[in-house]
């Protein structure tokens, strides 16, 4: 990533480190695992002989294309995992029903949308993905653009009245991503959550 | 009522409920204003819409086989709908199919030279 320097990183970021070789491994083992999951699923019979032809078949897909190196430094923390997902859910039917209701409400008065910039406060991969693939299905927001070095996405909202409804829903998009990072992050991670609360809105003054 | 008769009852309440949101972002895309708003649509109520639809299948099927791939159908469309909406959004962002007037800020196109240069780069690396 040459660009690195060219823009001011979000505070409390160290550089990323390289992969060590206990790293890697673990890396592999996860993909392995995840693969031969959906291998099992998909056959769905005969447990015990498709997880051993799922290894064979997984080893020999990860030798043949290797997977991009993606980081899962943390763990799993279930009691935050299943407070994610409950909430996951809710906001997913809500969201589907705000939809359907503006899709089909007698024609009212024009809702307002935005895109904004919301600088995460842990820019691991794993995260600026999970995060930006709840936002979409959660209410009011969709994904536009994920800017890798910096660890920022571009989030559109939909339906706003107002410029505060808007930063309530940048508080929003922070509390998601602190709802991932304490399901399944490293303690490293953890407290940078904690240390940075919801920076101050409008970082870069770009409004137009 | 057996519990055959209520699972019956459950998966069919699925299945419509499902149907009627796909409905519902249909005819979103139709009404909504601009490209953005309308991804909004293809998003939301479509995945949830599917995931009733599977579930009340899954009820109704209540075989292990079935189950299983309901299941994968599920997670992949969780994990691909964000995916299809990102990469629809971002071909259409600074073109014409979004309404800029409907826009209370827009907080990308300050950063829209800097992204281009930086997907070259890594396109280079």
């Amino acid at each position: 990533m040459s660009a690195d320097q060219m823009t001011p990183a979000p505070p409390a970021d160290p550089p990323k480190p390289r992969l060590t070789r206990a790293a890697r491994r673990r890396n592999r083992i996860i993909a392995m695992t995840g693969l031969t999951a959906i291998w099992v699923l998909l056959w769905g019979t005969h447990f015990w002989a498709n997880v051993i032809s799922g290894l064979v078949v997984v080893a020999i897909l990860l030798a043949v294309f290797p997977l991009p190196p993606v980081t899962f430094a943390g763990r799993i923390h279930p009691l935050p995992m299943l407070r994610f997902w409950l909430r996951f859910l809710q906001d997913l039917v809500i969201a589907s029903i705000q939809i359907a209701w503006l899709a089909l409400r007698p024609a009212g008065g024009q809702a307002r949308s935005a895109i904004i910039a919301v600088p995460l406060r842990v820019n691991t991969d794993l995260n600026l993905t999970l995060t930006a693939e709840a936002l979409t299905l959660v209410p009011g927001s969709l994904i536009l653009e994920a800017d890798r070095s910096t660890g920022t996405l571009f989030v559109h909202v939909i339906n706003l009245r107002n410029r505060e409804e808007l930063e309530e829903f940048r508080r929003g998009v922070y509390a998601l991503e602190a709802r991932i990072v304490s399901a399944l992050g490293s303690p490293d991670e953890l407290r940078r959550i904690r240390e940075n609360p919801p920076a101050p809105s409008d970082l870069e003054g770009a409004s137009r | 009522m057996s519990l055959d008769a209520v699972l019956d009852v459950i998966a069919a309440a699925c299945l419509v409920v499902g149907a009627l949101l796909s409905l519902a972002a249909g005819v979103a895309l139709v009404r909504f204003p601009d490209l953005l708003t309308r991804m909004h649509a293809a998003a939301k109520p479509q995945v949830l819409g599917l995931l009733l639809v599977l579930l009340g299948c899954a009820l109704r099927l209540r075989t292990g086989v079935d189950i299983t791939t309901l299941v994968l159908v599920g997670v992949f469309q969780l994990a691909t709908a964000p995916v299809a909406a990102h990469m629809v959004g971002r071909a259409g962002y600074p073109h014409e199919y979004i309404r800029t007037d409907l826009l209370l800020t827009d907080e990308l196109a300050a950063h829209l030279d800097r992204l281009a240069g930086d997907q070259k780069d890594s396109a280079h690396a």
